[in-house]
């Protein structure tokens, strides 16, 4: 049943993905992040359960704990830059362009 | 006891700290008065040094040879200079004193000493700092033609044979302000620049065979036979040095013009330093020089024809200076002819004598200049009576020059001619004879037409003050005593002296010689004082009979015209050509390079659109691409 749920966190990653590469809102980015996060959750877990492995339950934990600080993190720097630029669309924040 | 190499580096400390002091005080330069005292101080200590080795040597070896000796050596006081792997350094620095050395090391003290007096009275009206600058170079020049002559290799001899070109550059353009100057010190330097090209590559190559630079280890290997298989072409090369030093046929060009320097500049660069040295140059290789006769009897076939040139040159010329220049090339042309047909003591007793004589001549010029405010000859004339003394060591000098006895030219210039005649050198020989009466002639000419004739010159002409004076008297004397040198002198002869050998003597030549070259002599003398001074025959008649020579003469014989030819047809037009080559093949090869570049970088940089999602498709993609190779190669 491990392949049910590693098929499961490969959709939610490429969701994911697919989120962070196309929506041109940075809090759609974040969003998409989460989500790709959340997947690597998802296999940690399974794996854990599947093998036997305590560490992965740990390692878990962890993550859950570090995603909320990077959301933290990436929100407040979302409205810093709203407040600066009036504007979180990605397209816009061009500003290393060579 | 002072040992001949203490004395020889104390001629050059003299000088030497004299510059060193000048150059690095800017306020006792501009002081002018101190800084010629300072300088006065150096050459003095030089010349007290100097007599003393003359003095020394001379005992010396009239003692050594009074015992039965055979052959003297040289002294020599070396350092390492440039070292290499092995024993022997590459270079050494010191001083090489021998007889040769010693007496030209004297006559170069006596004769710096003596214009650097005279110069107090002839520059009296320069600002003090012109003054000081003057003083600055004459210690520096002194110092270099002393550091060659004592020169113990060819590296050291060539490093002051270039600070010789390069005190004599300054000194010709002491005026630079005036345009005619500043060019004939350019042409000075890039003249005598042309030979000193064949030196350096003659030096070299004759290292690249023998592997030293001294003179000591050449002297000995030749002599024992090992000759170096080119030694004829090095020996050339290096012989185009003292071309173009000692203004041999053809770049004697820059000596005449060389006459916008100050005159006491003039009579220092012509009687001891500067030409001088091309002549030294060979003298002092001399064993080498031996060892391939087609080169000597170059030097001598050039000496001779360059002596009869610069005769003819002298003819038609009408400013004093010039006159007196043509002479020294022409003289040059006896030493170097002399020295060309082995009679190496009669071409170095010539270069003192000449020294000591044309000193005075181009002095009392000088004094004649400064009365008068022109070189000009033909405002000129009747100078005899306001200036009685300077017409008197003119006169003088004028005598020793043409070689009439009992006058010291008489002597050196016997020799030469002997000496040339015992060679079987059929051709100089007959050069030099013509030279003799043209020499005469010349020389009497400027004699008659400044300070006798017709006219007066305006203004009020009188002898220069003492300070000038002296150095003049002084040097007619010598002009008179230097007949001594042709006798023996505390149980020595000068040939003895100088070839360090008993029974070296000068050559005579067969007996109807010296009743031949007076009488060619006076013969000159004779048609002189009838042309100029009677009038008894026309210059326009003389000019006439020669056809066309006369004009040539006046253009030089076309020879500056020729150098100007070659630089603008030859020089220029490879200089364009160059130039085109580096703009657009070199240039253009950078100038792409460069272009490629920017073009790529400005390519390049839109894949940086600053879009984060943009490199995120990059990772993106890059990741996909190695998951599918890592699949395809596992």
């Amino acid at each position: 049943m491990l392949s049910a749920y590693l098929l499961l966190a490969a959709a939610m990653f490429a969701i994911g993905l697919f989120g962070v590469l196309t929506r041109r809102n940075a809090v759609g980015i974040l969003l998409g992040l989460e989500l790709m996060l959340n997947a690597v959750n998802i296999n940690l877990v399974a794996f854990a359960h599947f093998n036997g492995a305590v560490a992965g339950w740990v390692l878990t934990l962890f993550t859950i704990a570090i995603t909320v600080t990077e959301v933290a993190v990436g929100l407040a720097i979302v409205i810093v830059i709203f407040r600066v630029r009036r504007t979180v669309d990605a397209d816009h924040l061009n500003l290393l362009r060579g | 006891m002072v040992s001949e190499t203490d004395l020889a580096l104390l001629i050059l400390a003299g000088p030497f700290g004299a510059a060193l002091l000048l150059g690095s005080v800017p306020p006792l330069r501009r002081a002018g008065r101190l800084a010629a005292l300072v300088s006065l101080a150096g050459i003095g200590v030089a010349l007290f040094a100097a007599a003393r080795l003359v003095t020394e040597l001379w005992l010396a070896r009239a003692a050594f040879l009074a015992h039965g000796g055979s052959a003297v050596r040289e002294a020599t006081l070396t350092l390492p200079w440039l070292t290499q792997a092995g024993p022997v350094p590459l270079a050494t620095a010191g001083v090489y004193v021998d007889a040769l050395a010693a007496a030209m090391a004297a006559l170069v003290a006596l004769v710096a000493g003596l214009v650097q007096l005279y110069s107090l009275g002839y520059l009296a009206d320069e600002p003090p700092p012109a003054l000081g600058r003057y003083y600055l170079y004459q210690s520096l020049f002194a110092f270099a033609m002393l550091g060659l002559v004592f020169a113990p290799n060819f590296l050291q001899l060539f490093v002051f044979w270039e600070l010789v070109g390069l005190c004599s550059y300054l000194l010709i353009g002491f005026y630079y302000q005036r345009p005619a100057a500043a060019r004939a010190a350019v042409k000075a330097f890039w003249v005598t620049k042309l030979g000193d090209v064949g030196f350096l590559l003659g030096i070299v190559l004759l290292w690249g065979a023998t592997g030293t630079f001294e003179f000591d280890t050449l002297f000995r290997a030749v002599a024992g036979g090992t000759v170096p298989a080119n030694l004829a072409l090095y020996m050339t090369l290096i012989y185009l040095g003292a071309v173009g030093k000692s203004a041999q046929f053809p770049l004697h060009v820059w000596l005449p013009d060389a006459m916008e320097g100050p005159t006491p500049v003039s009579a220092l660069i012509h009687a001891a330093t500067m030409v001088t040295a091309g002549v030294f140059l060979v003298a002092r290789a001399y064993p080498l020089f031996e060892a391939v006769p087609w080169v000597l009897l170059l030097i001598a076939y050039v000496g001779a024809f360059t002596a009869l040139l610069a005769a003819t040159l002298a003819l038609g010329e009408s400013d004093l200076k010039r006159v007196l220049a043509y002479s020294t090339v022409s003289q040059l042309g006896y030493m170097m002819t002399a020295l060309g047909a082995g009679a190496l003591v009669a071409g170095v007793l010539h270069l003192l004598l000449h020294g000591f004589f044309k000193a005075l001549l181009f002095l009392a010029a000088g004094a004649v200049i400064h009365a008068v405010h022109t070189n000009d000859m033909g405002a000129m004339g009747r100078l005899g009576r306001a200036m009685p003394k300077t017409a008197i060591v003119f006169v003088v000098g004028t005598l020793a020059l043409a070689g009439v006895p009992p006058f010291s030219g008489f002597v050196s210039k016997e020799a030469i001619l002997g000496g040339v005649w015992e060679a079987g050198l059929r051709g100089p020989f007959v050069l030099l004879s013509v030279t003799v009466f043209l020499t005469a002639f010349y020389m009497f000419r400027a004699v008659f037409l400044t300070f006798f004739g017709a006219r007066g010159a305006g203004g009020h002409p009188h002898d220069p003050p003492g300070v000038m004076m002296g150095p003049l008297w002084l040097l007619a004397v010598l002009s008179i005593a230097g007949t001594a040198l042709g006798g023996a002198a505390l149980g020595l002869t000068f040939p003895e002296f100088l070839r360090g050998a008993p029974g070296a003597s000068l050559p005579h030549g067969p007996a109807w010689l010296a009743p031949f070259s007076v009488g060619l002599a006076l013969a000159g003398l004779l048609l002189a004082w009838l042309v100029y001074q009677r009038r008894a025959v026309s210059v326009r008649a003389l000019t006439r009979g020669l056809g066309p020579l006369p004009a040539w003469a006046a253009q030089g014989y076309g020879l500056d015209a020729l150098y100007v030819a070659v630089y603008r047809g030859a020089v220029l037009a490879l200089g364009r050509l160059v130039g085109w080559i580096d703009r657009y093949v070199v240039d253009g090869l950078v100038n792409v390079a460069s272009a490629a570049t920017l073009r790529a970088g400005a390519d390049l940089r839109q894949i940086q659109t600053g879009r984060a999602q943009d490199y995120l498709y990059g990772v993106t993609a890059g990741v996909l691409l190695v998951l599918v190779l890592w699949r395809l190669w596992a």
